[in-house]
Protein backbone atom coordinates (compact mmCIF):
# COMPACT_ATOMS: atom_id res chain seq x y z
CA UNK A 1 0.00 0.00 0.00
CA UNK A 2 1.06 3.61 -0.52
CA UNK A 3 1.31 6.27 2.15
CA UNK A 4 2.10 9.98 2.05
CA UNK A 5 4.11 11.22 4.99
CA UNK A 6 5.84 14.46 5.87
CA UNK A 7 9.12 13.16 7.26
CA UNK A 8 11.28 15.81 8.89
CA UNK A 9 9.56 18.52 6.87
CA UNK A 10 9.80 16.73 3.53
CA UNK A 11 6.67 15.30 1.95
CA UNK A 12 7.16 11.87 0.48
CA UNK A 13 5.17 9.00 -0.96
CA UNK A 14 6.26 5.49 -0.19
CA UNK A 15 5.17 1.93 -0.70
CA UNK A 16 4.87 0.02 2.58
CA UNK A 17 3.87 -3.41 3.77
CA UNK A 18 0.49 -3.22 5.64
CA UNK A 19 2.08 -4.61 8.79
CA UNK A 20 5.26 -2.54 8.58
CA UNK A 21 6.27 -0.70 11.73
CA UNK A 22 7.07 2.99 11.70
CA UNK A 23 10.52 2.12 13.09
CA UNK A 24 11.36 0.07 9.99
CA UNK A 25 9.86 2.69 7.70
CA UNK A 26 11.87 5.66 9.01
CA UNK A 27 15.08 3.63 9.04
CA UNK A 28 14.35 2.62 5.43
CA UNK A 29 14.20 6.36 4.68
CA UNK A 30 17.70 6.79 6.13
CA UNK A 31 16.77 8.03 9.60
CA UNK A 32 19.26 5.83 11.43
CA UNK A 33 19.06 7.84 14.66
CA UNK A 34 15.93 5.81 15.40
CA UNK A 35 17.20 2.71 17.16
CA UNK A 36 15.76 -0.76 17.48
CA UNK A 37 15.99 -1.57 21.17
CA UNK A 38 13.77 -3.77 23.27
CA UNK A 39 10.90 -4.07 20.76
CA UNK A 40 8.62 -4.58 23.76
CA UNK A 41 7.54 -0.92 24.03
CA UNK A 42 9.67 -0.34 27.12
CA UNK A 43 13.02 1.27 26.36
CA UNK A 44 12.18 4.45 24.42
CA UNK A 45 15.07 4.09 21.97
CA UNK A 46 12.74 4.24 18.99
CA UNK A 47 10.97 7.47 20.04
CA UNK A 48 9.80 9.68 17.17
CA UNK A 49 7.18 12.42 17.03
CA UNK A 50 3.91 11.81 15.26
CA UNK A 51 2.28 15.19 14.64
CA UNK A 52 4.56 16.54 17.34
CA UNK A 53 3.67 13.91 19.95
CA UNK A 54 6.33 11.44 21.12
CA UNK A 55 5.42 7.84 20.31
CA UNK A 56 7.22 4.52 20.15
CA UNK A 57 7.88 3.79 16.51
CA UNK A 58 8.39 0.09 17.33
CA UNK A 59 4.71 -0.08 18.29
CA UNK A 60 3.18 2.15 15.64
CA UNK A 61 2.17 0.94 12.21
CA UNK A 62 3.69 2.95 9.38
CA UNK A 63 0.21 2.99 7.85
CA UNK A 64 -0.97 5.12 10.77
CA UNK A 65 1.46 7.83 9.74
CA UNK A 66 -0.34 8.30 6.43
CA UNK A 67 -1.13 12.00 5.95
CA UNK A 68 0.75 12.95 9.11
CA UNK A 69 4.03 14.52 10.15
CA UNK A 70 6.82 12.31 11.43
CA UNK A 71 9.85 13.84 13.09
CA UNK A 72 13.04 12.03 14.00
CA UNK A 73 16.24 13.37 15.53
CA UNK A 74 17.42 14.23 12.02
CA UNK A 75 14.58 16.77 11.85
CA UNK A 76 15.54 18.65 15.01
CA UNK A 77 19.31 18.63 14.67
CA UNK A 78 19.93 22.15 16.02
CA UNK A 79 17.89 21.66 19.18
CA UNK A 80 19.31 18.17 19.61
CA UNK A 81 22.84 19.49 19.36
CA UNK A 82 22.06 22.21 21.91
CA UNK A 83 20.77 19.70 24.44
CA UNK A 84 23.51 17.22 23.50
CA UNK A 85 26.10 19.73 24.72
CA UNK A 86 24.50 19.63 28.18
CA UNK A 87 24.55 15.82 28.15
CA UNK A 88 28.24 15.87 27.28
CA UNK A 89 28.92 18.58 29.84
CA UNK A 90 27.47 16.46 32.61
CA UNK A 91 29.14 13.24 31.44
CA UNK A 92 25.64 11.90 30.96
CA UNK A 93 26.27 9.42 28.19
CA UNK A 94 28.60 6.52 27.69
CA UNK A 95 27.65 4.27 24.80
CA UNK A 96 25.16 6.88 23.55
CA UNK A 97 22.76 4.30 22.15
CA UNK A 98 19.82 5.65 24.16
CA UNK A 99 20.60 9.31 23.44
CA UNK A 100 18.49 9.86 20.29
CA UNK A 101 15.34 8.55 21.99
CA UNK A 102 16.08 10.45 25.18
CA UNK A 103 16.73 13.69 23.30
CA UNK A 104 13.48 13.36 21.33
CA UNK A 105 11.55 12.90 24.55
CA UNK A 106 13.31 15.72 26.40
CA UNK A 107 12.54 18.10 23.53
CA UNK A 108 8.91 16.92 23.54
CA UNK A 109 8.75 17.50 27.29
CA UNK A 110 10.19 20.98 26.86
CA UNK A 111 7.33 21.78 24.47
CA UNK A 112 4.63 20.20 26.62
CA UNK A 113 5.53 21.19 30.19
CA UNK A 114 6.54 24.64 31.28
CA UNK A 115 9.16 24.47 34.02
CA UNK A 116 8.70 20.82 35.07
CA UNK A 117 9.73 19.78 38.58
CA UNK A 118 12.32 17.06 39.11
CA UNK A 119 9.52 14.61 39.82
CA UNK A 120 7.69 15.59 36.61
CA UNK A 121 10.90 15.16 34.61
CA UNK A 122 11.45 11.70 36.04
CA UNK A 123 7.88 10.73 35.33
CA UNK A 124 7.93 12.07 31.77
CA UNK A 125 11.16 10.25 30.99
CA UNK A 126 10.39 7.00 32.80
CA UNK A 127 10.05 5.30 29.42
CA UNK A 128 13.62 6.10 28.36
CA UNK A 129 15.96 3.44 29.67
CA UNK A 130 19.72 3.87 29.92
CA UNK A 131 21.96 1.02 30.97
CA UNK A 132 25.16 3.05 31.40
CA UNK A 133 24.67 6.22 33.36
CA UNK A 134 22.36 5.64 36.32
CA UNK A 135 20.33 8.66 35.13
CA UNK A 136 21.73 11.25 37.54
CA UNK A 137 23.94 12.86 34.92
CA UNK A 138 21.04 12.97 32.52
CA UNK A 139 18.84 14.57 35.15
CA UNK A 140 21.45 17.24 35.87
CA UNK A 141 21.85 17.90 32.15
CA UNK A 142 18.10 18.23 31.64
CA UNK A 143 17.64 20.58 34.58
CA UNK A 144 20.55 22.77 33.47
CA UNK A 145 19.31 22.78 29.89
CA UNK A 146 15.77 23.72 30.84
CA UNK A 147 16.91 26.42 33.25
CA UNK A 148 19.39 28.00 30.89
CA UNK A 149 17.16 27.72 27.83
CA UNK A 150 14.32 29.21 29.90
CA UNK A 151 16.63 32.08 30.79
CA UNK A 152 17.33 32.68 27.10
CA UNK A 153 13.65 32.81 26.20
CA UNK A 154 11.86 34.50 29.06
CA UNK A 155 14.60 35.85 31.28
CA UNK A 156 13.24 34.28 34.45
CA UNK A 157 16.18 31.98 35.03
CA UNK A 158 18.90 33.98 33.38
CA UNK B 1 6.78 -10.86 14.59
CA UNK B 2 3.57 -9.12 13.58
CA UNK B 3 2.48 -9.10 9.96
CA UNK B 4 -0.69 -8.28 8.06
CA UNK B 5 -1.99 -8.79 4.55
CA UNK B 6 -4.18 -5.70 4.44
CA UNK B 7 -4.66 -2.45 6.38
CA UNK B 8 -8.03 -0.70 6.34
CA UNK B 9 -8.79 2.62 7.95
CA UNK B 10 -12.49 2.07 8.55
CA UNK B 11 -14.87 4.73 7.25
CA UNK B 12 -17.73 3.64 9.50
CA UNK B 13 -18.36 1.42 12.48
CA UNK B 14 -20.46 -0.82 10.24
CA UNK B 15 -17.50 -1.33 7.91
CA UNK B 16 -15.23 -2.04 10.89
CA UNK B 17 -17.71 -4.54 12.31
CA UNK B 18 -18.14 -6.32 8.97
CA UNK B 19 -14.41 -6.59 8.39
CA UNK B 20 -13.92 -7.84 11.91
CA UNK B 21 -16.21 -10.84 11.46
CA UNK B 22 -13.37 -12.73 9.78
CA UNK B 23 -11.28 -14.60 12.30
CA UNK B 24 -8.08 -13.44 10.65
CA UNK B 25 -9.02 -9.76 11.14
CA UNK B 26 -8.03 -7.66 14.09
CA UNK B 27 -8.96 -4.19 15.32
CA UNK B 28 -5.85 -2.33 16.41
CA UNK B 29 -5.67 0.19 19.20
CA UNK B 30 -2.18 1.27 20.19
CA UNK B 31 -0.74 -2.13 19.19
CA UNK B 32 1.46 -2.19 22.28
CA UNK B 33 0.49 -5.69 23.22
CA UNK B 34 -0.71 -7.03 19.90
CA UNK B 35 2.62 -6.66 18.12
CA UNK B 36 4.43 -8.64 20.81
CA UNK B 37 2.95 -11.89 19.61
CA UNK B 38 4.04 -13.85 16.60
CA UNK B 39 0.81 -13.24 14.73
CA UNK B 40 -0.02 -13.14 11.05
CA UNK B 41 -3.21 -11.21 10.51
CA UNK B 42 -5.37 -10.91 7.45
CA UNK B 43 -6.92 -7.47 7.79
CA UNK B 44 -5.80 -4.86 10.29
CA UNK B 45 -8.73 -2.57 11.07
CA UNK B 46 -7.91 0.95 12.21
CA UNK B 47 -10.64 2.98 13.94
CA UNK B 48 -8.59 6.17 14.07
CA UNK B 49 -10.64 7.89 11.37
CA UNK B 50 -13.96 7.58 13.22
CA UNK B 51 -13.63 10.41 15.72
CA UNK B 52 -13.36 8.06 18.69
CA UNK B 53 -10.43 9.95 20.15
CA UNK B 54 -12.32 12.44 22.32
CA UNK B 55 -13.39 12.64 25.95
CA UNK B 56 -16.76 14.36 26.26
CA UNK B 57 -18.47 15.60 29.39
CA UNK B 58 -22.19 14.99 28.79
CA UNK B 59 -23.37 16.38 32.10
CA UNK B 60 -24.33 13.26 34.00
CA UNK B 61 -21.66 11.10 32.43
CA UNK B 62 -18.32 11.24 30.71
CA UNK B 63 -17.83 9.50 27.38
CA UNK B 64 -14.36 8.23 26.54
CA UNK B 65 -13.87 7.21 22.91
CA UNK B 66 -12.20 3.85 22.37
CA UNK B 67 -9.29 5.45 20.51
CA UNK B 68 -8.45 7.90 23.32
CA UNK B 69 -4.95 7.34 24.55
CA UNK B 70 -3.93 6.64 28.12
CA UNK B 71 -2.18 10.00 28.05
CA UNK B 72 -5.55 11.66 27.38
CA UNK B 73 -6.95 9.91 30.47
CA UNK B 74 -4.01 11.30 32.38
CA UNK B 75 -4.27 14.89 31.24
CA UNK B 76 -7.97 15.51 30.56
CA UNK B 77 -9.20 18.34 32.78
CA UNK B 78 -12.82 17.17 32.81
CA UNK B 79 -11.85 13.74 34.12
CA UNK B 80 -9.52 15.33 36.65
CA UNK B 81 -12.35 17.52 37.98
CA UNK B 82 -15.03 14.83 37.98
CA UNK B 83 -12.99 12.03 39.53
CA UNK B 84 -10.41 13.83 41.62
CA UNK B 85 -7.34 12.71 39.70
CA UNK B 86 -7.99 8.98 39.97
CA UNK B 87 -7.41 8.42 36.24
CA UNK B 88 -4.11 10.30 36.31
CA UNK B 89 -2.98 8.19 39.24
CA UNK B 90 -4.01 4.96 37.56
CA UNK B 91 -2.07 5.48 34.32
CA UNK B 92 0.94 7.58 35.26
CA UNK B 93 3.02 4.52 36.19
CA UNK B 94 2.44 2.78 32.88
CA UNK B 95 5.86 2.71 31.15
CA UNK B 96 6.48 6.21 29.78
CA UNK B 97 4.77 9.11 28.06
CA UNK B 98 5.51 7.74 24.58
CA UNK B 99 3.82 4.47 25.50
CA UNK B 100 0.80 6.26 26.95
CA UNK B 101 0.58 8.41 23.82
CA UNK B 102 0.09 5.22 21.82
CA UNK B 103 -1.85 2.81 24.03
CA UNK B 104 -5.60 3.27 23.74
CA UNK B 105 -8.36 3.03 26.32
CA UNK B 106 -10.31 0.75 23.99
CA UNK B 107 -7.37 -1.61 23.65
CA UNK B 108 -6.86 -1.74 27.41
CA UNK B 109 -10.52 -2.39 28.18
CA UNK B 110 -11.24 -4.75 25.29
CA UNK B 111 -8.17 -6.84 26.15
CA UNK B 112 -9.38 -7.35 29.74
CA UNK B 113 -5.78 -8.03 30.69
CA UNK B 114 -4.95 -9.23 34.17
CA UNK B 115 -2.38 -6.48 34.61
CA UNK B 116 -4.69 -3.68 33.45
CA UNK B 117 -4.60 -0.59 35.65
CA UNK B 118 -7.31 1.01 33.52
CA UNK B 119 -9.79 -1.85 33.94
CA UNK B 120 -9.17 -1.92 37.70
CA UNK B 121 -9.80 1.81 38.01
CA UNK B 122 -12.88 1.91 35.78
CA UNK B 123 -14.49 -1.01 37.62
CA UNK B 124 -14.55 0.94 40.88
CA UNK B 125 -16.61 3.62 39.15
CA UNK B 126 -20.06 3.29 37.60
CA UNK B 127 -18.70 2.39 34.16
CA UNK B 128 -20.21 0.96 30.99
CA UNK B 129 -18.96 -0.02 27.57
CA UNK B 130 -20.78 0.76 24.35
CA UNK B 131 -20.46 -2.02 21.80
CA UNK B 132 -21.45 -1.42 18.19
CA UNK B 133 -23.85 -4.37 18.02
CA UNK B 134 -24.13 -5.29 21.67
CA UNK B 135 -25.22 -1.87 22.89
CA UNK B 136 -24.39 -0.52 26.32
CA UNK B 137 -23.42 -3.07 28.96
CA UNK B 138 -21.95 -2.57 32.39
CA UNK B 139 -18.18 -2.87 32.52
CA UNK B 140 -18.53 -5.48 35.25
CA UNK B 141 -20.57 -7.66 32.88
CA UNK B 142 -18.28 -6.93 29.94
CA UNK B 143 -15.21 -7.97 31.94
CA UNK B 144 -16.75 -11.41 32.41
CA UNK B 145 -17.96 -11.84 28.81
CA UNK B 146 -16.02 -14.09 26.43
CA UNK B 147 -14.12 -12.37 23.63
CA UNK B 148 -16.31 -11.85 20.59
CA UNK B 149 -16.03 -9.92 17.34
CA UNK B 150 -18.04 -6.83 18.26
CA UNK B 151 -16.52 -3.36 18.13
CA UNK B 152 -15.92 -1.46 21.36
CA UNK B 153 -16.98 2.13 20.61
CA UNK B 154 -16.62 4.01 23.88
CA UNK B 155 -16.51 3.82 27.67
CA UNK B 156 -19.15 5.67 29.66
CA UNK B 157 -18.48 6.69 33.24
CA UNK B 158 -21.42 8.00 35.26
CA UNK B 159 -20.82 11.06 37.40
CA UNK B 160 -22.85 9.68 40.29
CA UNK B 161 -20.97 11.49 43.04
CA UNK B 162 -18.59 8.69 43.91
CA UNK B 163 -15.20 9.64 45.25
CA UNK B 164 -12.47 7.27 44.15
CA UNK B 165 -8.83 6.55 44.89
CA UNK B 166 -6.28 4.25 43.28
CA UNK B 167 -2.99 2.69 44.21
CA UNK B 168 -0.68 0.16 42.68
CA UNK B 169 2.51 -1.59 43.73
CA UNK B 170 5.22 -2.55 41.28
CA UNK B 171 8.48 -4.37 41.90
CA UNK B 172 10.25 -1.89 39.65
CA UNK B 173 9.03 1.38 38.20
CA UNK B 174 7.12 0.89 34.92
CA UNK B 175 6.81 -2.90 35.39
CA UNK B 176 3.42 -4.63 35.48
CA UNK B 177 1.78 -4.22 38.89
CA UNK B 178 2.06 -6.83 41.62
CA UNK B 179 -1.30 -5.64 42.80
CA UNK B 180 -3.67 -2.85 41.72
CA UNK B 181 -6.44 -1.53 43.96
CA UNK B 182 -9.21 0.98 43.38
CA UNK B 183 -11.83 2.03 45.90
CA UNK B 184 -14.80 4.32 45.50
CA UNK B 185 -17.36 5.53 48.00
CA UNK B 186 -20.80 7.09 47.97
CA UNK B 187 -22.34 7.50 51.41
CA UNK B 188 -22.11 4.17 53.22
CA UNK B 189 -21.56 2.20 50.01
CA UNK B 190 -18.08 1.15 48.98
CA UNK B 191 -16.94 -0.39 45.71
CA UNK B 192 -13.61 -2.20 45.76
CA UNK B 193 -11.80 -3.37 42.65
CA UNK B 194 -8.59 -5.41 42.77
CA UNK B 195 -6.58 -6.27 39.68
CA UNK B 196 -3.22 -7.89 38.89
CA UNK B 197 -4.04 -10.70 41.35
CA UNK B 198 -2.59 -11.65 38.76
CA UNK B 199 -6.02 -12.42 37.31
CA UNK B 200 -8.03 -9.65 35.71
CA UNK B 201 -9.73 -7.12 37.91
CA UNK B 202 -13.00 -7.86 39.65
CA UNK B 203 -15.21 -5.64 41.74
CA UNK B 204 -17.23 -6.14 44.91
CA UNK B 205 -19.64 -3.80 46.70
CA UNK B 206 -19.95 -3.61 50.49
CA UNK B 207 -21.86 -1.50 52.95
CA UNK B 208 -19.78 0.41 55.44
CA UNK B 209 -22.34 1.39 58.03
CA UNK B 210 -20.82 1.18 61.52
CA UNK B 211 -17.57 -0.47 60.41
CA UNK B 212 -13.98 0.75 60.53
CA UNK B 213 -11.76 0.96 57.46
CA UNK B 214 -9.75 -2.00 58.79
CA UNK B 215 -12.86 -4.14 59.14
CA UNK B 216 -14.11 -3.14 55.70
CA UNK B 217 -10.75 -3.74 54.05
CA UNK B 218 -10.48 -7.20 55.60
CA UNK B 219 -14.00 -8.02 54.48
CA UNK B 220 -13.39 -6.69 50.96
CA UNK B 221 -9.94 -8.15 50.31
CA UNK B 222 -11.11 -11.55 51.59
CA UNK B 223 -13.68 -11.80 48.80
CA UNK B 224 -11.10 -11.95 46.00
CA UNK B 225 -9.01 -14.92 44.95
CA UNK B 226 -5.27 -14.45 44.44
CA UNK B 227 -2.65 -16.30 42.46
CA UNK B 228 1.13 -16.60 42.38
CA UNK B 229 3.60 -15.73 39.65
CA UNK B 230 7.18 -14.46 39.43
CA UNK B 231 6.13 -11.05 40.76
CA UNK B 232 4.59 -12.27 43.98
CA UNK B 233 2.83 -15.09 45.78
CA UNK B 234 -0.91 -15.39 46.36
CA UNK B 235 -0.37 -14.84 50.11
CA UNK B 236 1.66 -11.70 49.49
CA UNK B 237 -0.98 -10.30 47.12
CA UNK B 238 -3.78 -11.04 49.58
CA UNK B 239 -1.88 -9.18 52.30
CA UNK B 240 -1.07 -6.24 50.01
CA UNK B 241 -4.69 -5.97 48.87
CA UNK B 242 -5.96 -5.68 52.43
CA UNK B 243 -3.36 -3.06 53.36
CA UNK B 244 -3.91 -0.96 50.25
CA UNK B 245 -7.71 -1.15 50.35
CA UNK B 246 -7.60 0.03 53.96
CA UNK B 247 -5.32 2.94 53.04
CA UNK B 248 -7.55 3.95 50.14
CA UNK B 249 -10.62 3.83 52.36
CA UNK B 250 -8.88 6.00 54.95
CA UNK B 251 -7.91 8.45 52.22
CA UNK B 252 -11.51 8.72 51.04
CA UNK B 253 -12.77 9.07 54.63
CA UNK B 254 -10.36 11.95 55.21
CA UNK B 255 -11.47 13.65 51.99
CA UNK B 256 -15.08 13.29 53.07
CA UNK B 257 -14.44 14.72 56.57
Amino acid sequence: MEITVTLNGKRLKAEIDPGELLLDFVRRQGCYSVKRGCETSNCGLCTVWLDGTPVLSCSTLAARADGREVTTLEGVEKEAAAFGRYLAGEGAEQCGFCSPGLIMNVLAMERELSRPTEEEIKEYLAGNLCRCTGYMGQLRAIERYLNERGGETDGENG
Amino acid sequence: MFSAREYVKAKSLEEAWELNQKRSSVIVGGMMWLKMGNSQKGTVIDLSGLGLNTIEDRGEEISIGAMCTLRQLETDEGLERAFNGVFRECVRHIVGVQFRNGATVGGSVYGRYGFSDVLTCLLALDSYVELYRGGVVSLEEFAKMPYDRDVLVRIIVKKDGRKAAYVTQRNTKTDFPVIACAVSRKGDDWWVSVGARPKKAERIQISGAGKTAAQLAGEAAGQFSYGSNLRGSAEYRAHLAEVYVKRLMETLEKEEA
